[in-house]
């Protein structure tokens, strides 16, 4: 049974969250704003390619390359070029990524069965997109040339991809329940964060003190009010992501919710450890800060963990949204299991367990 | 006397923000330990390169073709073989995350190969689509180069009709680090400008003291610049050592010149402090304030600026939002003065944008103020 004293601080700690408009508009509108803009932003496809071609030859084979390469789906423009300064230029001003090159021989070359080369200069400054369309490229080209020879003799074997779970490989389907994990923690995180700490410059932290209120009633309606909003949020996106994105939502909910709870429980341990610790807001809200990036970019949202060093990897069992992006993605995607729900869950109750206990010490021994 | 009365009061003021500032202990925190952590994540923790992936095994034939097959995906230095399982198993792996592919060598694959065929099944962890693509890729690269070194022990040589001869001007070698870690120091550089900025302004209007300064003779535009002033320095003071990081930490290359990096960080400092103060004063409140900063400036900057994400492959309306965050003209800048070298004929349009936000946006926050004390 929750207690009268309890019950009255959560409903006084919701209050003193939704009170202020501008306040109330922080909590509901960044999580949208992060969802649609920075949903749509985080794209580590290549898409809307510019390739420059300074095409020496004009010879049926050059030509071919370059109406294949046009009619690629990913290729947005193809830019003619005139002359070796030219090509220096297009790529330096980053008007194209890439910029091809055939010689005045490249043609008959082919057509010889000498091989023909077909130059190509990358920006390296896009180093990551430089290296997909140089895919793209190799491929074409090499359709090309198997289409050069008259009969392929030894053209053996090949092999069949299936993309499970993601059939089409969209960078969508893998970004969204990636940002329910990074929504959820920055939103818990600034609220948790600056409550404490809030009262303390505000001076009503003494006031708190001389309340009835017990120690675990203060962090328990500290921590509830924004656990809630965190619950509401991660609601919002369960209900628009299958609904508007049309992402599959294949998993168990209700396990879904249980690890979720867990989290936001981890996330709000670490929120007032960080609250505890701090004496002004400002302090508050930097140390969130400082805690929020590593979070994220150790979350495997910008960039996969298996990409780690080992090192760092290990830096990785101890941040929360890590583990949670696994059990969204499994939830949203792979029809996750229980079991690795679970074995993905009780590291996340652990460093609640971890960090609830020793942010309830350290306002305790703040107390004397 | 009288002519130099507003100078010294302008210094005076100029000495006394300063001061503050340096005594502030979060200061230091977000101006260099934050930076210096940001540097660290973004050279060690994010790597866009294609690494070694893990991936399982099924083989259900026993030719020799088959065996030799898998060796090839044994002996791969892009894969991490974790398992020789039936398919079922592997897709329970698959699913936990333990393994993000499966090579399916199927049954008759021997008796395909010898006819001229043979077909492997590859299955990837679509979850995961960047990692799906590139095991996809160099799960066919493996299997043709091993069909080929076949081909070639057989007898028949093999010269590709069309060949690409490609090279990687600026970045041979292909580091993302390379472009991450300048990309970085658009970030810090907009975690000084606009949200250390934003938060210390706001505590003062807070607090109260915003207003007891502006009952001081000071004039308006003069008391934003005592307000400014500071935080450019450390800033700039920032960068430097960022810079320093970068090039001896994390081995990237610096082919620019050290003015031409002074420039560009200066101009792009002023769009950012804009930014700042105009959300302190528009805001007074350091929650709202810090807030805001986050998802105007240093989200944006992070994710719509060009640093990670290719802003050309996004979708069309989010693009025409990346013309409104400044850092989206700097990086392009950064990037070319570590990696490329001096190209003013590049800089000097993108400088003079960010000179035009920043106009505006001081524009703004003289508006806001006035109103604020009417």
């Amino acid at each position: 049974m929750i207690g009268f004293r309890l019950k009255a601080t959560i409903i006084k700690e919701i209050w003193a969250i939704l009170r202020d408009p501008r306040a109330r508009l922080i909590l509901i509108a960044p999580p949208l704003v992060q969802l649609f803009l920075f949903g749509f932003a985080s794209t580590m496809e290549v898409n809307n390619i510019r390739i420059g071609v300074l095409d020496l030859d004009g010879g049926r084979w050059s030509r071919e390359i370059v109406e294949r390469l046009a009619g690629s789906p990913n290729v947005k423009e193809i830019v003619p070029l005139h002359s070796d300064a030219d090509l220096r230029l297009a790529i330096d001003r980053q008007r194209v990524i890439v910029a091809l090159r055939f010689d005045p021989h490249f043609s008959s070359n082919v057509s010889a069965r000498r091989g023909g080369v077909v130059g190509a200069v990358y920006d390296g400054r896009r180093s990551n997109a430089a290296q997909i369309v140089s895919g793209y490229i190799e491929r074409i080209v090499g359709e090309t040339g198997a289409i050069s020879l008259p009969r392929t003799p030894t053209a053996i074997g090949g092999s069949v991809a299936t993309h499970w779970f993601n059939p089409n490989l969209k960078y969508l389907w893998f970004v969204m329940p990636a940002l329910v994990s990074v929504i959820a923690a920055v939103s818990v995180l600034a609220v948790v964060s600056q409550s404490v700490a809030r009262e303390r410059e505000l001076g009503t932290y003494d006031q708190l003190m001389v309340s009835p209120l017990r120690v675990h009633e203060i962090l328990i309606g500290k921590m509830l009010p924004p656990i809630i909003v965190g619950l509401a949020n991660v609601t919002l996106f369960v209900v628009l992501l299958p609904t508007i994105f049309g992402i599959p939502l294949t998993g168990t909910l209700s396990l879904f919710y249980l690890a979720l709870f867990f989290y936001l429980l981890a996330l709000a341990g670490i929120g007032m450890l960080i609250s505890v610790i701090s004496a002004t807001q400002q302090q508050a809200f930097l140390g969130m800060f400082a805690i929020a990036v590593p979070m994220i970019i150790l979350s495997g949202y910008a960039s996969p963990i298996d990409n780690m060093p080992a090192w760092l990897r290990v830096i990785t069992w101890f941040n929360p949204p890590a583990w949670f992006l696994t059990i969204s993605e499994g939830t949203f995607l792979k029809a996750m299991p229980v079991g690795e729900v679970f074995s993905n869950t009780w590291p996340l109750i652990l460093i609640a367990a971890a960090t609830t206990i020793s942010a309830s010490a350290l306002f305790r021994s703040r107390m004397e | 006397m009288n002519i130099s009365l507003p100078l010294r009061r302008f210094t005076a003021m100029l000495v006394k923000e300063t001061r503050q500032i340096m005594r502030d202990p979060s200061t230091f925190l977000i101006a260099f330990a934050l930076p210096v952590m940001l540097l660290f994540l973004m050279g060690y923790g994010v790597n866009l390169d294609a690494s070694r992936s893990r991936i399982g095994l099924s083989v259900q034939d026993s030719s020799g073709a088959a065996l030799s097959l898998a060796g090839a995906y044994q002996q791969s230095r892009y894969f991490d073989v974790r398992a020789v399982a039936t398919v079922p198993e592997l897709k329970r792996q698959l699913v936990a995350g333990d393994i993000r592919g499966i090579i399916v060598i199927p049954q008759d694959f021997g008796r395909e190969v010898a006819r001229g065929g043979g077909i492997i099944q590859v299955i990837t962890d679509g979850a995961l689509p960047n990692t799906a693509s590139f095991i996809a890729a160099y799960a066919e690269g493996v299997r043709a180069g091993w069909a080929m070194a076949r081909v070639a022990d057989s007898g028949y040589s093999r010269v590709p009709p069309i060949s690409v001869s490609g090279r990687f001007w600026f970045n041979p070698e292909l580091a993302s680090r390379n472009f991450l870690v300048p990309g970085s120091i658009a970030v810090v550089m907009t975690m000084i400008g606009s949200l250390l900025t934003a938060l210390v302004v706001a505590r003062e209007w807070e607090r109260g003291t915003m207003e007891a300064l502006m009952a001081t003779p000071i004039g308006m535009s003069e008391f934003l610049l005592t307000k400014v002033i500071p935080y450019f320095l450390l800033g700039l003071v920032s960068m430097t050592l960022c810079t320093l990081f970068a090039i001896f930490q994390f081995g990237v290359p610096f082919r620019g010149s050290v003015l031409a990096l002074f420039v560009i960080s200066s101009v792009y400092l002023v769009p950012a402090l804009g930014q700042g103060l105009l959300i302190s004063s528009v805001f007074k409140n350091q929650f709202v304030a810090s807030q805001v900063a986050l998802l105007t400036a240093f989200m944006p900057t992070m994710l719509l600026s060009g640093f990670v994400f290719e802003i050309s492959s996004m979708p069309r309306i989010v693009q025409a939002a990346t013309y409104l965050v400044p850092a989206r003209y700097l990086i392009p800048q950064l990037q070319t003065v570590f990696i490329a070298g001096d190209d003013w004929s590049l800089f000097l349009p993108l400088m003079a944008v960010l000179l035009a936000f920043g106009f505006v946006l001081f524009l703004l926050c003289v508006r806001a103020t006035q109103r604020r004390i009417a």
